[in-house]
C-alpha cells in the first residue's frame, strides 16, 4: 500500500530523473539527493523526508527513455520509491532490475495523484477509486535477477558457484 | 524460417545454428567500452568480488575500452577523483583500449571505437553509454547497458539475459538532395516511428542510399536509433566497410561478412524516399518531435553546437565549413565546434575548417561531449535556444532545464550561425567556390588601413 506522489506523462527522459550535470556523482548512497532535482518542490520534499518509502510514481508511456545513466534508477531505490508505468524504456527497466529499483509495468495503469495504490495477485489496485489493473510480468529470466535481489548478488553466486 | 542480422550475430556469439526472436540467450561479448562512468562499474565490480575470496580479474583486459569524453579535461575535483581511480583500475588489469584525456589519441568514444578499429562486423559490443547503438554502423550488434550490467560483463565475459530483439527493418532509397544529411534521414525516421516505436527492437537499414552512404554517415543512422527506443541499429556489411575497417581503422584481418538471410522475418518495414526529404528539425523537448526545417524558419538562436557522437566527424565539419566560409556567424550567436576525436581535430586543421570556423567567430573546442549532456562547457542560460547537431533534445539536456534545443543536421546548424535564426541550408548562398584546398583563406578585398605590421613569412612548407 502506497500513495501515488508524482503523476507523470509519457518519455520522461533520464534527464528529468537525474540530470547529466550531476553524472560524475555515482555512487547509489549519493545519487538520491538529485533524484528529479529538476521537480525543485518533489525533490525538497524527499530531502524533508515527507514522502514515505512505498510511495509511488506513476507515469505514461517510456519511462527512463534517453540515457544509460544508471543513477536514474539507484537515485530512486534510494528513496524507496515505486515506479507504475505503462511501459519502460529498455535500458531503464533492466538497471531498475539490477539495481533493485521496484517497477511495474501496468499499461492501462489510470491514478491520480493522492491516490492509494497496492499491488495484488498481479494486478495494481486502486484503492482509491476501486479499480484494478493488470501487470505486465518479466520475463522469466529477468524476475530471476529480481529473486536473487538484484545483479550483483547473481553474478557473485555464478561466480561463487564456478559458472563463470 | 531466415534469419535477421542480430539473429545471425547472436546465433554465432553464442555458437548455435539459429536462434529466434524472444529466447534467452547469453552472447560472449567481444568488446566492453565504458567512459567516466567507469568509475561505478569498477565500484560495481569490486561489489560482485566482495566475500567471495575470488580475486576480482576482468575476464579479458583486452576486450575492454575505456574512454574519457564525458568531461575532459575535468570540470570538477570529483570528476578528476573518478578518472584517477579509473586510471589506476586500468594499470592494475593491464587494459589495454584506454584512451586517456590526449590530443594524440583522444575523443569521444564512439568515434574512438571505430577509428581504432575495435569495433568489427558480426561482433557483440555492449557499453554504458546509450549511443553505444552507433557501432552497428560497421555491421555488430551493438546495443548500451547499465552499470551493474557491465561489472557483470567484466566478471563473465557475456552478457546475462538477453531476448533475442525483433527487427525494424528500414529501407531508404533515392539521391539525398544537396544540403539533406544522414542526420535527415534518422531524424524523419525517429519522427515516423516516435520516441518508443522501436523499444526492445533493433533497426536494420537496407536500400541505395545505405549502400553509397559512408561509414560516416552510417554511424549517424545507427547513433541516433535508441532515439526510437531500439537496442541497436545494424548495417550490414558491405564493400564500404571493408575500405573503412582498411583505410580508416587500420583493420587487417577483416572477419568473413555476412548480412541477413533473404527470407528472414521482419516486424515492420518503413520506407523512405531520401530523395523527396528536407532538412528536419527535432523541436524541445522529445527527439521525436520532428518537423521539416520550414516549421522553423525564423526561430531565433542564441547557441549553435557543431560535434557530438552524432555528428562531430570530418564530413560534417567539411559541410559547415563550406557554408561558413567567408562568412560570419551573427552576433546574437555563440557557436561551439567540438570535433569528436582529436584525429579529426587534426584532420580539420589541415584542411582549413578549423581556421574557417574561428574567422568566422565560432569557437573550436576540445574533442569531448561538451555541452552535449550538460556537464561542462557550454551551459544554456534560462530562455536561451539553441540549434545542435548532437542527439538529445530533452528537458534540462544542455545544462538548463529552462531552455530549449533543437536538433538538426551540421548544414542546418552552419547556414542558422550566419543568421542567428533556424535557416534551411538550401536557401544559402554558397562560399564563393573557393576550392577545398585554398590554404590560404581570404586576405583579399581586406584593404584596411593598418596593413604591414608584418606578414607572417609562412612559406616554408609547400
Amino acid at each position: 500500500m502506497g500513495k501515488v506522489v508524482l503523476k507523470l506523462g509519457a518519455d520522461i527522459s533520464t534527464d528529468i530523473i537525474y540530470p547529466g550535470r550531476f553524472m560524475a556523482t555515482v555512487l547509489p548512497t549519493e545519487t538520491p539527493q538529485f533524484a528529479f532535482v529538476d521537480d525543485a518542490e518533489f525533490n525538497k520534499k524527499l530531502k524533508a523526508k515527507q514522502i514515505e518509502p512505498g510511495s509511488f510514481i506513476v507515469a505514461d508511456k517510456n519511462f527512463g527513455c534517453g540515457s544509460s545513466r544508471e543513477q536514474a534508477a539507484s537515485c530512486l531505490v534510494g528513496w524507496g520509491l515505486k515506479v507504475i508505468a505503462k511501459n519502460f524504456s529498455r535500458i531503464f527497466l533492466q538497471n531498475s532490475i539490477n539495481v533493485g529499483l521496484y517497477m511495474v509495468i501496468c499499461p492501462n495503469i489510470e491514478a491520480s495523484e493522492g491516490d492509494e495504490l497496492a499491488i495484488e495477485n498481479n494486478k495494481v489496485v486502486n484503492k482509491t477509486t476501486g479499480k484494478s489493473f493488470d501487470i505486465v510480468p518479466l520475463p522469466q529470466a529477468r524476475q530471476a535477477i529480481i529473486d536473487a535481489g538484484g545483479l550483483i548478488p547473481y553474478t557473485k553466486k555464478m561466480i561463487m558457484d564456478g559458472k563463470k | 524460417m531466415g534469419m535477421t542480422m542480430v539473429q545471425k550475430i547472436l546465433a554465432k556469439a553464442t555458437g548455435q545454428a539459429s536462434v529466434k526472436v524472444n529466447d534467452v540467450v547469453e552472447p560472449k561479448v567481444s568488446l566492453a567500452m565504458s567512459h567516466e562512468n567507469g568509475a561505478l562499474v569498477i565500484n560495481q565490480f569490486s561489489d560482485i568480488y566482495q566475500g567471495t575470496g575470488i580475486e576480482a580479474k576482468v575476464w579479458d583486459p583486452s576486450r575492454i575500452a575505456i574512454i574519457f569524453d564525458h568531461r575532459v579535461p575535468a570540470e570538477s575535483s570529483k570528476t578528476a577523483g573518478n578518472q584517477k581511480k579509473i586510471r589506476e583500475f586500468v594499470a592494475k588489469q593491464g587494459i589495454t583500449k584506454f584512451h586517456d584525456i590526449r590530443g594524440d589519441e583522444g575523443g569521444i568514444c564512439h568515434q574512438i571505437l571505430p577509428e581504432n578499429g575495435y569495433v568489427l562486423p558480426g561482433s557483440v559490443l555492449v557499453g554504458t553509454d546509450s549511443h553505444t547503438t552507433s557501432h552497428g554502423a560497421l555491421g555488430a550488434f551493438s546495443f548500451g547497458i547499465g552499470a551493474t550490467e557491465m561489472a557483470a560483463v567484466w566478471a563473465l565475459g557475456k552478457i546475462l539475459n538477453v531476448e533475442v530483439p525483433g527487427t525494424i527493418k528500414v529501407v531508404v532509397n533515392g539521391v539525398l538532395p544537396k544540403y539533406v544529411e544522414p542526420k535527415d534521414i534518422i531524424l524523419n525516421l525517429i519522427g515516423k516511428l516516435s520516441a518508443e516505436g522501436a523499444n526492445f527492437k533493433v533497426i536494420e537499414f537496407h536500400g541505395e542510399t545505405i549502400k553509397k552512404m559512408s561509414t560516416s554517415g552510417r554511424l549517424v543512422l545507427c547513433n541516433m536509433t535508441v532515439e526510437a527506443g531500439a537496442t541497436g541499429g545494424i548495417v550490414p556489411p558491405d564493400a564500404e566497410t571493408v575500405r573503412y575497417l582498411k583505410q580508416e581503422a587500420g583493420v587487417r584481418n577483416i572477419p568473413e561478412l555476412f548480412g541477413p538471410d533473404p527470407d528472414a522475418a521482419y516486424e515492420q518495414v518503413v520506407e523512405i524516399d531520401a530523395s523527396k526529404l528536407e532538412p528536419q528539425i527535432a523541436f524541445p523537448h522529445t527527439v521525436d518531435n520532428v518537423k521539416p526545417v520550414g516549421a522553423a524558419r525564423g526561430i531565433k538562436i542564441q547557441q549553435i553546437v557543431i560535434g557530438s557522437c552524432t555528428n562531430g566527424r570530418l564530413d560534417d565539419l567539411a559541410i559547415a565549413a563550406s557554408i561558413l566560409k567567408g562568412k560570419k556567424v551573427a552576433r546574437s550567436v555563440r557557436m561551439l565546434v567540438f570535433p569528436a576525436s582529436t584525429r579529426i581535430y587534426q584532420q580539420a586543421l589541415k584542411k582549413g575548417y578549423v581556421a574557417t570556423f574561428m574567422q568566422a567567430g565560432a569557437v573550436v573546442m576540445n574533442s569531448g561531449c561538451g555541452p552535449c549532456l550538460g556537464v561542462h562547457q557550454g551551459a544554456l542560460a534560462d530562455g536561451d535556444k539553441a540549434l545542435a547537431t548532437t542527439n538529445r533534445n530533452f528537458k534540462g539536456r544542455m545544462g538548463n532545464p529552462n531552455a530549449e534545443v533543437y536538433l538538426c543536421s551540421a548544414a542546418t546548424a552552419a547556414a542558422s550561425a550566419i543568421t542567428g535564426e533556424i535557416t534551411d541550408p538550401r536557401t544559402v548562398s554558397p562560399a564563393p567556390k573557393a576550392k577545398s584546398k585554398a590554404v590560404k583563406p581570404k586576405v583579399k578585398k581586406q584593404k584596411t588601413k593598418t596593413k604591414i605590421v608584418k606578414k607572417p613569412a609562412k612559406k616554408g612548407r609547400k
